[in-house]
Formats: structure tokens, C-alpha cells, sequence
């Protein structure tokens, strides 16, 4: 294992630490706790909103803590969702008396410990509420098992819900508008190489020199389907079609696009994979509105990218548009 | 079998050695269909257990299971934080005020504990968790007359190692769909190191 790091048991202590110093006048954090809230919260008569999940996929989360998007951000071990007296912590932070709204990708494990921290916060009078994104269309959607994982589109649901919170809007609203978002949101993502989580030592799989992996989870959950490696205008296709499978798109639909790197890809590559996702959206008359590319939910240091297709309709657009003060989602 | 305080703290050091020394085991069957966490979850969190129980003295069970459960809340995160950590919850409400157990007690403890573990994660049996060696763990010591340790032990650890031919519909392997198949589920793993570690406490002393 290469890293710099000082102590593979210290990595998300040390970041938070160093996330803070770099941004005094924006962050601040919970005294022994790994949260990170906006400095200015709680705000009063807007409904706070908390996100979180393990760590590793930085800038996700605390990267969009700010003003128009997360009100805090709780960081679990790497790749380990938080425990739920953390997650409360963040709740009270950011409760300015309209209520808080719970982000969670779809992980057994984030939503087990972000209920328990729902649960503990209505017993202290503390309206929550909770949507889980699920975009990933790697996986099966099914209600009979845990069904799909939250990945990159999550970034999109912080930042529609943040600017409708901005608004003034109730819980009610805001969480109808997260969960509008989550149901016209799909990601299809792939790797290269692996990642190592610290504490581990070691690559949590291995591919050969010239293989690759669609489908892959941004914790190295295998993926569906394990091939030789290809151009990334075949890699494009496949992402964007598999993703046009689950939610079809016609002429004159309106997107947001996301292509979205894993940590160890070169921006230059994930341009060239928008290169060709948007010539096919051309090809098909679709509009695409923005698009975004970079690292906003990443897997270490994991070679690789994903698309996200995020369908907008007047009140998504605008709202996407939004000004945020987020430090990975800066818009104005 | 009647579970003293004593045996309950032993119990537990015992489980934390046994999840030490298999950690990088539970790691690897949990980086062949999860994330490869579960192994270092575990090794955090009953670290931290023994290190906040073995030094106190305490009046009844129920305040010894608490603090496991909360510990294991507050300090292990994934999916089994909360898993575990509701089970020695409901283990820990089902012996309350309690300074031992008799056995009929102690059943009824476990009980609860998988009907927690149930309650909070909905998983039924054959769906590839924890509950698959739970379940027959739980349904094997309330329906013997007498319980026979070893059979405890070669039962949990059979149904730890059936959980290897099951899709999993639950947790992080579910992803994987059919391709689960083929490993054992390391949450099940960790729950056979459980009983098998409350089969060497109680083996150690007198049986009644
Ligand atoms: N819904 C469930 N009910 C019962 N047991 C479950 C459930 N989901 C997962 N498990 C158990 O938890 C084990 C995995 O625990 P682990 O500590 O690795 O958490 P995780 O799923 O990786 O959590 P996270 O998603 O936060 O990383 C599985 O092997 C399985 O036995
Ligand atoms: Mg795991």
C-alpha cells in the first residue's frame, strides 16, 4: 500500500481536521465527532438538510456543506456508513425549528444508522424526515431486497433539495422535491483498477492489465459484468444506454449530465467519455442543460467513472441553477 | 446453564479474541461480496466493548449487555452496528434487573435479541445475514430439553457454512445477485464465532 497518510486508523479525524483549516470561515465541526456543519447553522426557519455516509468518497459529503446545499455532513470510517449518535449530532446542529431532512444513499448500513438517529431525534421533538437515493442502474430495482445503491446522482438530490430548503420551503416540500429528483435520476458507472481502503492494507479486488469492470459499486462491489478493456466511446455507450434502458428519454426530454470520476481518472478522459455522451444525446434531440464533470463521489483512489442522467422539468431546472456556496459545487 | 455475570463478561472477551484473531477472515468473505469492512467493523467495535466492560463492576446483566449494545452502537457503524447492537439491546431489556440468568431466562433473551436483529433490518431467514445462524441457533436452544454444547457449536457453525449456497437478498452482497453464491456470509461468520464463543464460556464451567 502506497498512501500519504500518517496512521490508516486516523485518515477521516485527520481530514476533517484539515477540511476545517482550510476552510475556517465556512466549516465548522462538532467537538468529538466526525460531522461537519455549516458555520453558520443552525438557520433559522429553513429546514436543515444532513447527508453522510462512509468515508472515502470525497468530496462527498462535506464537500457540498454550504449555503444552497447541506447543512452538515456526518463521516463514517472509509467506506463504513456513521454510527447514529454521530448522524444525531448533526440533526440537532442544523435544526433551525422547520425540521431536517435526511439524505441517504441506499446502503443496509447507512440506513439502519440514519434511522436509529431519526428515531432518536423525534424522541426529542425534532421533526426528520428521510429520502434514500437509489440511482445506481447496475443493480436490480426490487422491494423484496435491498435494491440499488445511492451513488454519484446523490450529489444532484443535495443540491435541488438545498436551493428548494433555501426557498423558505417546509419538510414537506423539500422531501417531495428530493424524492422528484430520485425518481428522474439514474447513474451507470465502471473501474479501471482498484482501491485500498487504509485500514485494509490491500486492493479489495484485482482486475487483470487489461480488464475492466461495468457496473462496479463505489466500494468495489463487483459489478455486473467483467470485460477486456475498452475505447471510452464504448464505454460511454454502454453507460448512457443502460441508463436510457431503465428511464427511456425522447426528443426534447431535458438533462443534466454528470460524468462523474472515481478518484484516480484524469479529467482529460472523463471529458472524452462527455465527448461522446454528448454526441448521443444530440444524436437523440435530447437537450442537455448542464453538465458536470469531475470527482464528486469518488472511491479512493479507483480508476474509473460513472454517468448520470438527471431528467429536469421547469421547477428541477431552476432550481439546479440556484446559486450554492458549496466548496465542491460552487454556483452562481 | 445459568449465565452469571462472570460467564456474560467472559462471553464477550471471549467473542472479541475469537473476532481478533478471524478478522482478516471475516474481511476477506466480506471483499468477496461486500465491501470488506465487516471484519475491521467487528475488530473496532468489540475492542471498544471490552475495553469499557472488562474494567467495571456490575449489579445485574442487564446493565453489562446495555453497555456492549451501546457501545457497539455508537462505535462500530455498517450495517452490523446496528444489528448487533439492537440485539444485546433486546438481550439486555429481557434481563433486566437480573444478576443471573437461569436458562429459561436466558433462551428468552436470545429470543428477543434475533427478533431485534429481525425487527430492524428485515431479513428473513435464507436471505443470506446473520439471521440464518441466529434463527436456528435461537430455534435449537428453545426447543432442547437439554442443551448440548457442542451440538450448539457444530449447529451454528453448519449454518454459517449453508449461508455459502444462498443468494443473498439482504445487505451489500444482494448487489451481487446470483453471483453471491459461492461464499459464506460474513455477518453470518461473525454470529457463528458468537455462539461458538458462548459454547466455550459455559463448556468451561459447571452446567446445570
Ligand atoms: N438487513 C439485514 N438483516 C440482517 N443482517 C444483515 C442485513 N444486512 C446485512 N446484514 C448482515 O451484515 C453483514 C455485513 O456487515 P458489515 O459490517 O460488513 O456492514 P456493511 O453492510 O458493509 O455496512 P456499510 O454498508 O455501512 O459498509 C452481512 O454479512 C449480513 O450478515
Ligand atoms: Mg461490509
Amino acid at each position: 500500500m502506497k498512501k500519504l497518510i500518517n496512521d490508516p486508523n486516523a485518515v477521516v479525524q485527520e481530514m476533517i481536521e484539515g477540511m476545517i483549516a482550510a476552510h475556517p470561515d465556512k466549516l465548522k465541526t462538532i467537538p468529538g465527532t466526525t460531522v461537519l456543519v455549516r458555520k453558520d447553522a443552525p438557520v433559522q426557519g429553513k429546514v436543515g438538510l444532513v447527508s453522510g455516509g462512509g468515508s472515502g468518497h470525497e468530496p462527498a459529503h462535506a464537500g457540498y456543506v454550504g449555503k444552497g446545499m447541506l447543512d452538515a455532513a456526518v463521516a463514517g470510517e472509509v467506506f463504513t456508513s456513521p454510527t447514529p449518535d454521530q448522524v444525531f449530532e448533526a440533526i440537532k446542529a442544523v435544526d433551525g425549528g422547520k425540521g431536517v431532512l435526511l439524505i441517504i444513499k441506499n446502503y443496509t448500513g447507512d440506513v439502519l444508522n440514519f434511522e436509529m438517529a431519526a428515531e432518536m431525534a423525534e424522541a426529542e421533538g425534532i421533526k426528520v424526515a428521510k429520502v434514500i437515493v437509489n440511482d445506481d442502474v447496475a443493480v436490480e430495482d426490487s422491494t423484496y431486497t435491498t435494491g440499488r445503491r445511492g451513488i454519484a446522482g446523490t450529489i444532484l438530490v443535495h443540491k435541488i433539495a438545498g436551493a428548494m430548503a433555501d426557498t423558505g420551503a417546509s419538510l414537506e416540500e423539500v422531501e417531495a422535491v428530493a424524492k422528484k429528483v430520485i425518481s428522474n435520476v439514474r447513474t451507470m458507472g465502471m473501474a479501471l483498477t482498484p482501491c485500498t481502503v487504509p485500514a485494509a492494507g490491500k486492493p479489495g479486488f484485482e482486475h487483470g492489465e487489461k480488464e475492466m469492470e461495468i457496473g462496479m459499486g463505489i466500494h468495489g462491489e463487483p459489478g455486473i459484468e467483467k470485460t477486456e478493456i475498452q475505447p471510452a466511446n464504448q464505454v460511454a455507450e454502454t453507460l448512457v444506454n443502460k441508463i436510457l434502458e431503465d428511464m427511456p428519454l425522447v426528443e426534447k426530454d431535458r438533462v443534466a449530465i454528470m460524468i462523474n470520476g472515481l478518484g484516480g481518472t484524469p479529467i482529460m478522459e472523463l471529458y472524452i467519455v462527455n465527448k461522446k455522451v454528448a454526441e448521443m444525446m444530440k444524436e437523440k434531440g435530447i437537450d442537455v442543460h448542464e453538465t458536470f464533470v469531475g470527482n464528486y463521489m469518488t472511491s479512493l483512489e479507483m480508476a474509473g467513472c460513472s454517468v448520470t442522467l438527471l431528467k429536469l422539468d421547469d421547477q428541477l431546472a431552476e432550481l439546479l441553477d440556484a446559486p450554492s456556496d458549496a466548496i465542491a459545487f460552487k454556483k452562481s | 446453564m445459568k449465565l452469571t455475570i462472570a460467564r456474560a463478561k467472559e462471553w464477550m472477551l471471549t467473542f472479541n479474541q475469537r473476532i481478533q484473531e478471524e478478522k482478516d477472515h471475516l474481511t476477506e468473505l466480506d471483499q468477496a461480496i461486500g465491501d470488506g469492512d465487516h471484519g475491521l467493523n467487528m475488530a473496532r467495535g468489540f475492542q471498544e466493548v471490552v475495553k469499557k466492560i472488562e474494567p467495571t463492576n456490575y449489579d445485574t446483566l442487564d446493565a453489562l449487555f446495555k453497555d456492549v449494545a451501546m457501545t457497539l452502537i455508537s462505535k462500530v457503524g455498517g450495517a452490523s452496528g446496528p444489528l448487533y447492537g439492537t440485539a444485546f439491546l433486546r438481550l439486555s431489556t429481557a434481563l433486566k434487573a437480573e444478576s443471573e440468568a437461569n436458562r429459561e431466562k436466558f433462551v428468552e433473551g436470545l429470543k428477543a435479541a434475533l427478533d431485534g436483529i429481525k425487527a430492524r433490518g428485515k431479513a428473513h431467514r435464507g436471505d443470506k445475514t446473520m439471521v440464518d445462524v441466529w434463527e436456528p441457533v435461537v430455534d435449537y436452544v428453545q426447543s432442547q430439553s437439554t442443551i448440548h454444547l457442542s451440538q450448539l457449536n457444530e449447529l451454528a457453525k453448519e449454518k454459517m457454512e449453508e449461508t455459502k449456497d444462498l443468494e443473498a437478498k439482504m445487505g451489500r452482497a444482494s448487489y451481487l445477485g446470483k453471483r453471491s453464491i459461492g461464499t459464506i456470509d460474513p455477518g453470518a461468520a461473525s454470529s457463528y464465532l458468537l455462539f461458538a464463543s458462548l459454547a466455550d464460556c459455559f463448556q468451561k464451567g459447571e452446567m446445570d
